[in-house]
């Protein structure tokens, strides 16, 4: 089971963080401070695993950003890095080539995206495509819904002109 | 409209921000947002409810608070509009967790929205409910769920799979309802479903027996035939990663066969082909197959024997091992540690390899080895392997040495062919990263130093060589400190030397050197400087020649800040100024320590005695044992050859010593430990062969708190030496000051002896005799004065007189100076000492008393025992 993903940028700024087993504010800030402190310091060559707390954090680097997905010591470590590479290759295809950028500023797109590959810290859904699909079709709900709200306003402006 | 609210856009904001130059600029903004969010809360604003929402939620990772936000996650979760609720949802799992009241009341909302006809708002809902469900909530919606789980659309079907994993974790009583549910969807095709299905299988195994059996029956063919088809089948483009179909199937497949297969032979049966089909089929050169084979060696390990299985097992991990990728190999030290059970012998002949792994540049890896080196020690390979490690430790990282001297320490100590060896090895982890052992290494090191007799000679000569290229270390330090106090005469006069040694020449003064340098050096911390106090008052009776600069070392400390270092310097100057007749018996070499008791105390496998050392952590390094039995015999037993005495009732001196009250207390529950405690207090005053007064005084009162608990006499013992007690012979040294200070300049005593008692003859050998003289005072009829008057019966002189006195705990015994400690031949003098006997059980019970008397007859020693047991009744 994966406790929980956090993206983070080599400046060890927090660009995403989900949480599948209960952490407290205060646990989470503090969590966060460590793992950036281990795994940014980490050379590049050296193995994608760092023990910690009696677990296992699997982390990778993406260009600036690193995914880590912390798991329990009976997980399988190189699953997990298929898993992270599985959604960042999601997201590679959603935004088109995914820069750090993108993923500020859309921040919830990222969000929206993991909660279609990961629930209760497990694997939902091994195929990217099916991924997009879900998460394109619930984006054209939203414009649809935006659309309708701006030509009521366009009407209710036209009839109190 | 307020002029305050939702003036800037999430983009500008997130732009506003990242502009910032300090934390203070960006603070700054912050706070704005957060007013303006917070004003428009106030007013219950609808238009820019989801957009403020979207900036919380930037603001909450950037790490400010953002609970006012939590009830707006609600009110939009409650919208009728689908990209409200999308937000509203997101928000909720973002700024709550399960533990805060506030979700209890989005658990409506959740129930009509899983009950939506819109099938991606019943996604978000099955989503949030996966990712936070509290155990209540689980309960109240589970029905939902499990409706949820046969909907018409599969990607709902896997989400409502995937949340009752997260409600049977909570509430384990649920999981019998999902087991049926769950059997169908491991037969669909969609693979999100397969994959979702497959895992809470692999959950409900977990939390229900029944469940496992359920599936074991009806589904291991089912799973099996998946897993064939998914090995077997054609490329499929939406599925493939790197020339592989859907690994993550193919994982959680193996996976549930695993649990499925484990402790049962006909389902391991069923799926052998299968398992030798992916262990031979997948390719190897990417990360996925790697997975996939990782995962399919720890079902084979898992599953009911196999043999030829096995052997392709551990064929990949050997394959793993020598592969260049660190990940490779990260996992397949893992794998190896769980093989070790199975197959040791095969994972045995990838040790040279493993122990290049502990020295990797990659922490993860090196650690991951070293554990795994730790399990494949055995006696045949410990000195080989032992020396690798020491090697490494000299070149390894510093934060990596505390972890392998550890390991090294407890493999050598597990594992030594011989004591020599055992030492040697130590020296040298000392040496090389003695600043880094624990303490309990190199206590336990002493122990099994004074327990081999014939190497201390060796050992101190070893450790001088040490000390002198590895003095930083300050293990090293302390260890040689010790010894050379203990051994020093060894030490120079290359006594007990072993062949393979090569002679030293060590003068006295080049020992004395060594102990001042420590003494002196910067870095010695107090433990060090006050074990340092010690080994000197022991030279200083070792070498003779070397009493003055001892005593200009020792005074030097006397101006020390330390409290404990002053109070022992000026303690032991005493000692060597004033009290040279006493110093020699003082600092005899310790009597061996007990290394089953030691190791016994350390595993915690002898409770009681593990507490008293907790009060007295330092114990060992003083080398007074609180816990052995056989020098106490030797002490206290004139039939020392049998220890069992100890436990038997009938003529035992100890339980005579100790008193009835003990043996019946000991009878009940404690078994020997009153005893022990009460006999180690003895013992530690008795073996420091401080002269029979002070020593019979505090024997005394020490007895008689050990009287109430034998807890308490070891507490009783730490608060009468100094604080930080490294050693317990300050403690005996201490007191003889006290009273001697009190008593020494006016031995007097008032005379005024009633002879009512006649006097006894309470000691008779054919060099000596002893004579008691009882008086009482009145009015304190439980008190009996005694004086005791030693004769020589011999013609020779007898020096360094010492009498010694014992008493069970249901009396006090204080006993005075004697009047002399040489004891002139031929009946032509005595010594008479004054004892002073209180009976506590007066009228029930009659005095008895255990002696012993020391002296020197031409420069040896002579010792002699008894037991008193005729005193006169009414005593």
């Amino acid at each position: 089971m994966i406790h929980f993903v956090l993206l983070i940028s080599r400046q060890g700024k927090v660009r995403l963080t989900k949480w599948y087993s209960p952490y407290s504010q205060k646990e989470r800030s503090k969590v966060i401070r460590e793992l950036s402190g281990m795994i940014l310091s980490r050379g590049p060559k050296l193995c994608n695993f760092v023990e910690w707390r009696g677990f296992k954090v699997v982390y990778k680097r993406y260009a600036s950003l690193y995914f880590c997905m912390c798991i329990n010591q009976e997980d399988n470590e190189l699953e997990v890095l298929e898993i992270i590479h599985h959604y960042v290759e999601i997201l590679d295809r959603y935004f088109g080539s995914v820069c750090e950028l993108d993923l500020i500023f859309n921040f919830h797109k990222a969000y929206y995206i993991l909660d279609e590959v990961l629930i209760a810290g497990e694997l939902q859904e091994s195929s990217k495509k099916t991924v997009a699909r879900l998460v394109a079709a619930q984006d054209s709900l939203v414009d649809a819904a935006k659309e309708e709200a701006a030509s009521i306003s366009n009407i209710i402006a036209q009839a109190t002109k | 409209m307020n002029p305050f609210s939702s003036e800037t856009r999430l983009r500008d904001m997130i732009r506003a921000i990242r502009a910032c130059k300090t934390a203070a600029e960006e603070r700054a903004v912050v706070r704005k947002e957060c007013a303006s969010i917070r004003a428009a809360v106030s007013d219950n604003d609808n238009d820019y409810r989801h957009r403020n929402l979207a900036k919380l939620m930037f603001i909450h990772m950037l790490g400010y608070p953002t609970h006012f936000g939590q009830m707006e996650c609600l009110k939009l979760i409650a919208a009728p509009g689908f990209p409200e609720k999308r937000i509203g949802y997101l928000g909720l799992m973002l700024l709550l967790d399960e533990r805060q009241e506030v979700l209890m009341l989005v658990t409506n909302s959740l129930k009509q929205d899983l009950n939506h006809t819109n099938q991606y708002i019943v996604g978000l809902a099955l989503c949030a409910l996966g990712n936070i469900s509290s155990a209540e909530m689980a309960r109240d919606l589970a029905p939902e769920v499990e409706r949820l789980l046969q909907f018409r659309d599969p990607n709902v079907r896997k989400k409502a799979a995937l949340c009752s994993i997260r409600i049977i974790k909570k509430v384990p009583d649920l999981a019998e309802n999902f087991v049926n549910p769950v059997a169908s969807l491991l037969k669909e095709k969609h693979h999100g479903v397969l994959l979702t299905a497959i895992q809470l299988c692999a959950d409900l195994c977990t939390v229900s027996e029944e469940a496992l059996e359920y599936f074991r029956k009806k589904c291991t063919e089912g799973l099996v035939k998946v897993l064939k088809d998914a090995v077997n089948s054609p490329y499929a483009p939406e599925y493939d990663i790197s020339g592989i179909a859907d690994p993550f199937l193919q994982i959680r497949l193996l996976r549930i066969l695993r649990i499925l297969g484990h402790g049962d032979a006909d389902a391991s049966d069923l799926m052998n082909d299968v398992l030798a089909q992916v262990a031979t089929k997948t390719e190897s050169n990417k990360n996925a197959g790697n997975a996939i084979l990782y995962e399919c060696v720890e079902t084979i390990m898992s599953i009911e024997d196999s043999g030829g299985l096995r052997v392709l097992a551990i064929n990949i991990l050997g394959r793993f091992l020598s592969n260049r990728d660190n990940n490779i190999r990260y996992v397949a030290l893992n794998m190896l540690m769980k093989a070790i059970s199975v197959d040791g012998q095969a994972v045995q002949r990838h040790r040279a390899t493993i122990l290049e792994c502990v020295k990797d540049s990659d922490a993860s890896i090196r650690k991951r080895a070293l554990e795994l080196v730790y399990l494949l020690v055995n006696e045949t390979n410990v000195k080989p392997l032992t020396k690798e490690l020491i090697d490494y430790l000299e070149v390894s990282d510093q934060d990596f040495k505390g972890d392998l001297t550890a390991r090294i320490c407890s493999i050598v100590e597990k594992l030594s062919p011989q004591k020599i060896w055992y030492i040697d090895q130590m020296l040298k982890v000392l040496c090389e990263a003695g600043n880094y052992v624990k303490d309990e290494v190199w206590h336990g090191l002493i122990v099994v130093i004074t327990n081999s007799t014939n190497l201390h000679g060796y050992t101190v000569r070893s450790l001088y060589r040490a000390i002198q290229t590895s003095g930083d270390q300050e293990a090293v330090v302390r260890v040689a400190v010790w010894c050379i106090g203990e051994y020093g005469d060894l030490l120079v006069n290359n006594i007990g030397m072993l062949d393979l040694e090569e002679p030293i020449t060590v003068t006295e003064n080049d020992a004395v050197d060594v102990i001042e340098a420590a003494i002196k050096r910067h870095t010695s911390d107090l433990t060090t400087r006050a074990m340092c106090l010690i080994a000197l008052l022991k030279l200083s009776s070792r070498f003779p020649s070397c009493s003055q600069r001892i005593k200009d070392i020792v005074n030097q400390s006397k101006g020390s800040l330390l409290l404990e270092l002053q109070q022992r310097s000026i303690e032991f100057d005493s000692i060597l100024e004033k009290h040279q007749n006493l110093r020699s018996a003082l600092v005899e070499r310790m009597p061996v320590l007990d290394e089953a008791t030691y190791s016994g105390r350390r595993a915690g496998s002898l409770p009681a005695v593990a507490s008293t050392s907790q009060g007295n952590p330092l114990q060992i390094p003083n080398g007074v044992p609180k816990t052995m039995d056989a020098p106490l015999l030797d002490l206290l037993d004139l039939s020392a050859d049998e220890p069992a005495l100890q436990n038997s009732s009938g003529p035992n001196f100890l339980q005579d010593l100790l008193g009835g009250d003990i043996l019946s207390s000991a009878s009940q529950s404690g078994t020997t430990q009153p005893q022990k405690s009460g006999t180690d207090v003895l013992l530690d005053l008795l073996s420091t062969g401080s002269p029979p007064a002070q020593n019979g005084s505090s024997t005394a009162d020490i007895l008689s708190i050990s009287q109430d608990n034998n807890k308490t006499s070891v507490d009783a013992l730490n608060s009468l030496s100094s604080p930080m007690v490294t050693s317990v012979q300050s403690t005996p040294a201490s007191s003889i000051m006290d009273l001697l200070d009190t008593f020494g300049p006016s031995p007097t005593v008032p005379k005024d002896n009633d002879p009512a008692y006649p006097p006894l003859v309470a000691f008779e050998s054919s060099s000596l005799s002893l004579i008691f003289n009882f008086s009482k005072q009145p009015g304190s009829p439980q008190i009996t004065q005694i004086e005791a008057t030693f004769t020589n019966k011999s013609s020779d002189i007898y020096t360094d007189f010492i009498f010694q006195a014992a008493v069970p705990k249901f009396l006090q015994l204080h006993l005075e100076p004697a009047s002399s400690n040489t004891l002139p031949g031929s009946g032509n003098g005595s010594i008479t000492q004054k004892l002073r006997v209180t009976n506590n059980q007066h009228g029930k019970k009659s005095l008895v008393m255990r002696i012993r008397i020391s002296y020197k007859l031409n420069n040896k020693d002579m010792l002699e025992e008894g037991q008193i047991s005729n005193f006169p009744r009414d005593l």
